[in-house]
Order: structure tokens, then sequence, then C-alpha cells
């Protein structure tokens, strides 16, 4: 790669990162003043506030390797659905608690071994993200599997809407270990992470987890893709219609 | 009288920003800022929580450096705002206040008197836990340990709600990370 090639690697692969923060994050923050109690309300908001802290990061950095004035703005409001290339299963609508639930857990699992494997990133921009990230997750899966425990393992009513959330997200889960050539060459030029290699202690995790929450593990057989090449499901779009709806309004607008 | 033999274990990153301090050109703007308290616990500064990171004088411009606690905090542009009035206030016209990721913010930067604090206010400091080990929680009223956890997020990011089963007092704990 040329030096140019390589900083427009980087920078589509930040964005990459700052649209799955910042799709999941609005998605936690719907909850807000609808959490099932007070307390729970404030968790779900405070994890938002860390995701979205953690779009900042990334979409300020790809302002700056871009040169050309864009801002982190630029970035989260001023696109439409298919230049978004988050993973899929940060957008899809928050459901019910336990679909909330079940999906922040498989994402903090996740979440944890990619930032932890982002330490070593050879971009120390991306690594120092990547510091705060990973301890800010360790308390994100600490309540989040505390709730698959305590949702399997509950009422009759708990536990079938728990299996029926897993049930839906596990289609969406291959796409989260999938790499494309831009990724394959981030990750040989030692920028990205290996997210394929995270599979095998991602499983068995998930497996330990859903198991101890008498949840059984879905056999499903079908999967969907396309998030990082720009196809979503139908619900992104109605998302952003709802997030971008200040700068749709008043083009330009500043706070 | 006992005698305090321990060596105080200290991150190498929280030395290098006390020596930073020490061997200051400009000794007296990090006094004015020990003025600039955290929005949300105002009886600890900046540089008390850790996040007041450096101060240079470059020509004429006062360059503060500071790196946020939790990555969505809100109480981070007000911190900026402070830093920048304070010194607006002192005659400084021109400031520029500047983030820094690295090193990750740690609350094992803080100061035992700086915990102190925390607790005679209200909350439970962190002690010396990191996000994998938790150092002891006390309750900041009546010092038990009998306590039960209300909620794993409290009114902020770096809070979780307690109980304590000893005195009833609901509290906030500021967790090790
Ligand atoms: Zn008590």
């Amino acid at each position: 790669m040329t030096a140019t090639d390589s900083n427009e690697a980087v920078l589509q692969y930040a964005v990459r990162l700052g649209d799955d923060a910042l799709v999941l994050g609005h998605r936690l923050s719907e909850w807000c003043s609808n959490g099932p109690f007070l307390e729970e309300d404030l968790a779900l908001t405070n994890v938002a506030l860390d995701y979205i802290g953690r779009a900042r990061m990334f979409y300020s950095y790809a302002a700056e390797l871009s040169g050309d004035g864009r801002s982190e703005d630029s970035f989260a409001y001023l696109r439409d659905c298919r230049e978004f290339t988050n993973l899929l299963l940060h957008e899809l609508p928050r459901g019910d608690f336990a679909f909330t639930m079940a999906r922040q857990y498989l994402v903090d699992e996740y979440a944890l071994a990619f930032m932890q494997a982002l330490l070593e990133s050879e971009d120390e921009r991306l690594a120092g993200i990547a510091a705060k990230a990973v301890k800010e997750s360790k308390y994100h899966l600490r309540r989040s599997r505390d709730w698959m425990l305590r949702l399997g393992d509950g009422t009759a009513e708990s536990h079938c809407r728990l299996q029926t959330a897993v049930d839906d997200l596990w289609g969406y889960t291959p796409e989260l270990f999938e790499l494309d050539a831009l990724e394959t060459s981030l990750v040989a030029a030692g920028v990205a992470v290996d997210s394929a290699a995270l599979r095998p202690d991602w499983e068995a995790a998930v497996r330990a987890t859903l198991e101890e929450a008498t949840i059984e593990l879905p056999q499903a057989d079908w999967s969907v893709r396309g998030g990082r090449q720009g196809i979503h499901t139908e619900s992104l779009g109605h998302m952003l219609s709802d997030l971008q709806f200040m700068q749709r309004a008043y083009p330009g607008l500043e706070w | 009288m006992t005698v305090d033999n321990r060596i105080p274990a200290l991150p190498a990153e929280e030395y290098a920003r006390r020596q930073r301090r020490v061997e200051s050109a400009v000794p007296e703007l990090w006094d004015l800022l020990d003025e600039v308290k955290d929005p949300e616990i105002p009886v600890i500064s900046l540089w008390e929580l850790g996040v007041l990171q450096e101060i240079e004088q470059r020509d004429e411009t006062v360059v503060v450096t500071i790196t946020p606690t939790y990555s969505g905090c809100p109480a981070m542009s007000v911190m900026e705002e402070d830093v920048v009035a304070a010194l607006h206030a002192a005659g400084h016209d021109q400031v520029r206040v500047e983030t820094r990721l690295s090193p990750a913010w740690s609350t094992t930067w803080m100061t035992d008197a700086a915990q102190e604090k925390l607790r005679a206010w209200g909350i439970a400091p962190p002690g010396c836990g990191s996000a994998d080990v938790a150092a002891v929680i006390r309750c900041p009223r009546c010092g038990s340990e009998d306590l039960r956890k209300l909620s794993e997020f409290g009114s902020t990011a770096c809070k979780a709600l307690y109980q304590c089963n000893s005195c009833a007092e609901p509290f906030d704990y500021f967790k090790p990370i």
C-alpha cells in the first residue's frame, strides 16, 4: 500500500468501528426513561454514553486522517444508510429488555476481546482508544452476563423471552468474525484486529454463559451479513431519521 | 506510635505525571488550576482526579492537556470550560485545552488524601482496585463492609450504586478502573 492508500484504509477502518459504537450507543440511549426500573435506566444510559464516546473518538480520528475539513459530526450526521458500515448486530431495534441484554452480552464478549486485541495495533491512536474501551467493556460485560443468568434462570416468562432473543440474534453473529479485503490488508499491516481469530474463544465463552443461564445454543441455519459493505436492515434508516433529525431539519447546525 | 511502613505503589505513568508538575516551568499555573474541581464531585480537583496531565506555556498560549475519565463522560466538556475560565480570570487570554487518550485514565492515580475526600463527601473511594479486581468496599458513612450492590452503574458511568446493610445508607461507589 502507498502512504495515501494506507491512510484511507485506516480512515475507513476507524469509521467502521465508530459506526458500530454510534449505532449501538443510540439503540441503548432509546431506553432513557423507558428502563424497567430506575437503576437499570441509569445503567443502560451510562453504557450508551460509553459507546457514544467511543464513536466520537473513532470519528475524530477519521476526521483528522481525512484532512479535508470533515469533523466527527460529518460522519455521524451527514451520511445516509448505505454509507454506514456497522456490523448489523448493532443496529437491530432494541426489542424488549431481554433482547437488548442478549444483544449487549453477545456484543460485550466480542467487544472486550476485540479491544484487547486492538491494544496491540501498530496504530497508536487506535491502541489508545482501545485502552479506554477495554476498561469500560469489562464493566459492561459483567453486567450483561449477570442479566443473562438472571433472565435465563429466572421466571418462565423471562426464560422464554431470553431464549427467543438469542435465537433471533444468532444469525447476525457470524458477521462479527468475517474480514473483507480492507480488513485483511490492515491485519497484515498490524493495524486491524484479526476478528476471525477471536471466534473460538468467543464461542466458548458464550456457550458457557448460555449453559449456565439454561438457554439452549441456537442451531441457526441462517445468517445475515452486509453491514461492512453498507447493506443494512430496514431498521437502520428509521434509526438515522431519528438520530440525524436535527441536521436534516437545520443543515449545518452547531451547538 | 505506629509507623506506616507500606510502600505506596504508584503506576509509572502517574509517577511521570507528578514529576511533570514538580519540574514544571510554570508551577503557579498548576497551583491556579488546583482551584478547578470535578463538576460532579466538587471536593476533588482535576489534578487530584488525575485528569490534569500537563500545563505548558508555548509562546503566548497556555496549553493544558487533559485525559478523559470515561469515553462518553459529559463532564469532560465542562472541565475544559472551567479550565479555560480559571486561566482567563487570572489574565491568561490565550488558552488551548488538548485531550490525550494515552495513558488511559486510571483511578489508581488518585492519592490517599483525594480518596479520603471522596469518602467524606459520601462516595466510597475506588481504593487500589482495578476493573478486574475490586478492592474492599466500605460504607462511607459507617465503615461497614456488609453491603449490597443496587446497580453496576450509578449517577454517572464512573460510579456504581450500593446500599449499606448496617446503617441503610445508599451511596455511590467510585469504581476502580
Ligand atoms: Zn453504613
